[in-house]
């Protein structure tokens, strides 16, 4: 097989933010910490870029490189669009809060760039290798992250849980993989596919790989009963890679779950549905029952993220079209809540002082009506209440595994949704009619204000008007399919 | 049509966008602007619901004012609007009520005034679209949505225990209208992905199933109405809301249950209406009688006349479940009358409260003879709620027994107590508020109502005895539709 320069293509976007990632760790050697900003807008435009090359280059057509294991497809330039505009807000939003806890660093830029490089390759990857690659460099990442401010205890704790339950999850998925490939004879995931189609391998061999592929994949995602991560890297990362970890990874780990389940292993699917089926309903039950325990607005945001996950794999397991492109959706808008959501967070924190307390949100409504207002739309949104964004993201998982036949688990699905309106409302409550105790003003900067405002109106705007976002996941898994 | 203008699009956004309006003025320097930018929204919303009464055609059968745009094409959803006759009447009742509530709240409201007028305000809108909305979908996003508003006025503007109040209401509403939301995903996929509404009513669908979406459409609106056993959160929203939340509450909230049966629970599931009607007859008469004992005992106004609500309703219930034109039509007068009259007790409470911090009855006593006008009024509503002819709450009442003699003597016999019940919970505790001497040195510093007040009841005053001396205008608009819709729910779909 000769090689020419435009098979290339489709992998334009990794190649550049590769060379760009290098170039930005050599050139912050050379920055002094006040011209730290310079590597900041580095990678501002960084992103940028990637997101211009992304959609330059795209193609409806779904197109392979690097002997057909990487993939580019509308699903993959759609989330790898979604990464880019999450990684920058997450940026904005940080920047101010990061300096003041002297971890404006350069190699937070370096790792946060890495960790996006990593989702990409996950997002593209046509073969368990690629995509074992990818999720170990996003891991690798996220662990080094967690742990950067090195003097907290409670960070560096976090990490080492993060890393040792993120490597036994690894582990299981390569267990997983290498019985697949003990069964198929292949890695690539397309030929996954075809081979257990055309009958190829021991059925109870594929089963038992699945299982450790799900039960990886639920380390990844964060999904009872293989959570027990979750609240303690939330909680313990300092806030603005709690964010980080919260939005993009997210997309990053919704296209592994796709590439695995769905373009891989499509002929298991009855056995898949019925394990996603008890991961979603254990998430959504202990997700929304012990987020009402909590009192720090980290650790239940943590466990709304269980839920959420849960809400989520409805979509998936539902096993159509409509399922896939409502699991999207779910994740699209979830990111975009969480990403309101944390942001808020790091707007109310200042130099010493973190607002992740519940009581933290009293009064809100009087010391700044608009955050206060921004914030109601965020968490009636996560509750499911329309008109914001998170009512269709539910109404579209709802309808997927409705469609499928599980009337009962969508029961099931809207009585959880009932208890998780409880401590949303809470919130509410906490901003709306108690009296503030603390006074003091909110002075987040320009750029980050205009974004919490625009990220927090999207919520209404997506809830009034779901059509574009909606259509836009249909086409992508229409066409990636 | 108005030259083809939207008018329903006007009388849901046209409120909304004044809400907005009205919170961009801010903190409470710019009170006085808000307050009359808030008017003015609300008047200006009255006005444009009037041309669809003048111009509503009431020998047709079909939806009128019908605007239809594509909206979500994953789940095939559209903007769908129209009015019958059974809607119509509820969207220019919250229209007229919504100015009424602006004026009331004028001065009693002084902490956060922007955001108090414009959740009203924005309600009002939400309201409208819930009455107008032919695509389940728009219709579940307004029934929704309408809920984030009254959450914030219980919440903060209301009494002490306001917090418990309005996480009870949030929730208690919440999990029947969840609920409700799973049957109409069900309702799509039977119908072949279709969300509209009328397309359901032509939708075939044994008795099981009938029976199961009966009971999610009960769970929702038996909740709204509300129904006993699942009263319980009215009282407490009733009483810890203010004033206006009060009055909003009691004419146009609790009327979107008795909407949704109308449109929704007999339509779609008639064989399964017919087939537990004994139910809810029962349950309509356990309202009537029970909740209006109840009633008597209580010592609180507001809460007096929050049970005399659900007693109330119980008529409307009972209206709707026997199935003849007599019910429908007068569970519908008596919809429209309870808004008036219960509205108009709920601001004449507030008169009260806003002079002297308390509701409860033995605090009072011959305010007659400080507060003569106000006196006279009060006597009006109170006389109303317990149906005296000539005054709105008579004809529905009236309407309803008359219904049911014609099914079963007992059901009448029943609901009739309610003019026995209702005119002693009513009068008991008028003749304990007004009359006798004057009960203490606070009633002796009363002064009587003010111009503002005096025009909010007058013009309730109007609304009640016109209504009761000449029904016609109110009944004409909804005959063809009723008897439409009677004759659609005698049709089995088995």
């Amino acid at each position: 097989m000769t090689f020419s320069m435009s098979d290339l293509v489709p992998a334009y976007p990794e190649l550049f933010l590769l060379l760009m990632v290098s170039l930005i760790l050599v050139f912050d050697l050379f920055v002094s910490d006040e011209k730290r900003f310079l590597t900041y807008l580095l990678t501002q435009l960084t992103l940028f870029g990637c997101a211009v090359i992304t959609v330059s280059v795209s193609d409806p057509a779904v197109r392979y490189s690097f002997s057909r294991m990487f993939v580019s497809d509308l699903m993959a330039d759609s989330l790898k669009v979604m990464v880019y505009l999450s990684v920058a807000v997450m940026l904005v939003y940080s920047r101010t809060y990061l300096m003041l806890r002297g971890i404006f660093r350069g190699e937070f830029f370096a790792l946060t760039l890495f960790a996006m490089l990593g989702m990409m390759v996950m997002i593209s990857a046509n073969h368990f290798l690629t995509l074992y690659l990818g999720l170990e460099l996003l891991s690798l990442s996220l662990y080094a992250m967690v742990a950067m401010q090195r003097d907290s205890a409670i960070a560096t704790e976090a990490a080492m849980k993060y890393f040792v339950l993120g490597a036994l999850a690894s582990g299981m998925l390569l267990y997983g993989m290498s019985m697949l490939y003990g069964a198929t004879g292949t890695l690539e995931i397309t030929k996954v596919a075809q081979a257990i189609h055309s009958g190829v391998g021991h059925r109870t061999v594929l089963v038992l790989g699945l299982v450790f592929i799900v039960a990886g994949l639920g380390f990844k995602l964060g999904v009872v009963p293989f959570h027990m991560w979750v609240p303690d890297v939330y909680h313990g990362a300092p806030t603005a890679i709690t964010l980080f970890i919260g939005s993009a990874p997210e997309l990053a780990t919704f296209a592994f779950a796709m590439r695995l389940l769905v373009f891989g292993l499509q002929d298991l699917v009855v056995d898949w549905q019925g394990m996603l089926m008890i991961l979603a309903v254990l998430s959504m039950a202990i997700g929304n029952i012990t987020a009402i325990a909590q009192t720090n607005l980290k650790r239940m945001l943590a466990y709304s993220a269980i839920s959420h996950m849960g809400f989520m794999l409805l979509g998936i397991l539902s096993g159509s079209m409509n399922g896939y492109s409502s699991a999207m959706f779910y994740m699209l808008v979830y990111v975009l809540m969480s990403l309101g959501s944390f942001g808020m967070i790091l707007l109310l924190s200042r130099e010493g002082f973190e607002a992740e307390n519940l009581d933290d949100f009293k009064g809100l409504n009087r010391r700044n009506p608009w955050y206060a207002f921004l914030m109601l739309l965020l968490m009636f949104s996560m509750a499911g209440i329309p008109p914001t964004a998170g009512f269709f993201a539910k109404l579209a998982v709802f309808e997927a595994a409705l469609e499928a036949g599980y009337v009962w688990l969508v029961v099931a699905a809207v009585l959880f949704a009932l208890i998780g309106a409880y401590y949303y409302l809470r919130i509410v409550k906490l901003m709306y009619f108690d009296e503030p105790e603390d006074h003091a003003p909110i002075l987040p900067q320009p750029d980050a204000r205009v974004l919490i405002s625009a990220n927090g109106l999207a919520m209404l705007v997506l809830g009034v008007l779901p059509h574009p976002l909606m259509a836009l996941c249909v086409n992508s898994i229409a066409r990636s399919l | 049509m108005l030259l083809g203008f939207p008018l329903l699009s006007l009388a849901i956004w046209l409120p909304i966008l004044f809400g907005v309006l009205v919170l961009t003025t801010g903190g409470d320097r710019n009170a006085p602007l808000a307050r009359w930018l808030a008017l003015a929204g609300a008047l200006l919303g009255f006005l444009v619901t009037l041309p669809l009464y003048a111009k509503f055609d009431i020998s047709v059968v079909e939806m009128q004012f019908v605007e239809m745009r594509p909206w979500i094409e994953r789940f095939n959803a559209h903007y769908h609007l129209g009015v019958d006759g059974i809607s119509l009447l509820f969207i220019l009742l919250n229209s007229f009520m919504t100015p009424l509530v602006v004026i009331a709240s004028w001065r009693v409201i002084e902490s956060r005034v922007a955001q108090y007028m414009a959740a009203f305000l924005i309600m009002s809108g939400l309201l409208n679209g819930v009455f107008s909305s032919l695509d389940a979908v728009l219709f579940y996003l307004f029934f929704e949505a309408m809920l984030i508003p009254m959450f914030l006025i219980i919440g903060i503007w209301g009494g002490p225990d306001r917090v418990y109040a309005a996480v009870k209401f949030f929730l208690y509403t919440l999990l029947g209208s969840l609920l409700m939301l799973v049957a109409f995903i069900y309702l799509y996929d039977v119908s072949g992905g279709s969300f509209e509404i009328l397309d359901y009513h032509d939708l075939r669908l044994s008795l099981t199933e009938q029976i199961l979406i009966f009971i999610a459409f009960l769970l929702s609106f038996a909740v709204k109405v509300p129904m006993w056993p699942v009263h319980t959160w009215l009282p407490d929203a009733h009483v810890e809301a203010p004033t206006g939340g009060s009055v909003i509450l009691a004419a146009i909230l609790l009327k979107i249950g008795g909407y949704g049966f109308m449109r929704f629970s007999l339509p779609i599931t008639p064989d399964a209406s017919h087939y537990l009607a004994g139910f809810m007859i029962a349950l309509s008469l356990i309202a009537v009688v029970y909740i209006g004992l109840v009633a008597l005992v209580q010592a609180d106004m507001k809460k007096l006349i929050a049970y005399s609500s659900v007693s109330h309703m119980g008529f409307v219930t009972l209206g709707i479940f026997i199935f003849n034109a007599y019910g429908a039509e007068g569970a519908l007068v008596q919809m429209v009358s309870h808004g008036f009259i219960s509205g108009a007790l709920f601001l004449c409470v507030g008169v009260l409260y806003d002079r002297m911090h308390t509701r409860m009855i033995a605090d009072y006593g011959g305010v007659v003879n400080k507060m003569p006008v106000f006196a006279s009024l009060f006597m009006l509503f109170a006389m109303a709620n317990s149906g005296l002819p000539a005054t709105s709450g008579f004809v529905g009442e009236f309407m309803v027994i008359m219904g049911s003699l014609k099914v079963n003597f007992w059901y009448a016999a029943l609901a009739a107590t309610t003019l026995v019940f209702g005119a002693a919970y009513t009068l008991w505790m008028y003749k304990r508020v007004i009359f006798g001497a004057v009960a203490n040195s606070h009633v002796e510093a009363l002064s009587d109502i003010t111009l503002r007040e005096a025009l909010v009841l007058g013009l309730l005053a109007l609304a009640v005895l016109g209504m009761g001396v000449y029904p016609k205008p109110f009944t004409d608009v909804m005959h063809a539709s009723v008897n439409n819709l009677l004759t659609h729910v005698a049709q089995s779909k088995l």
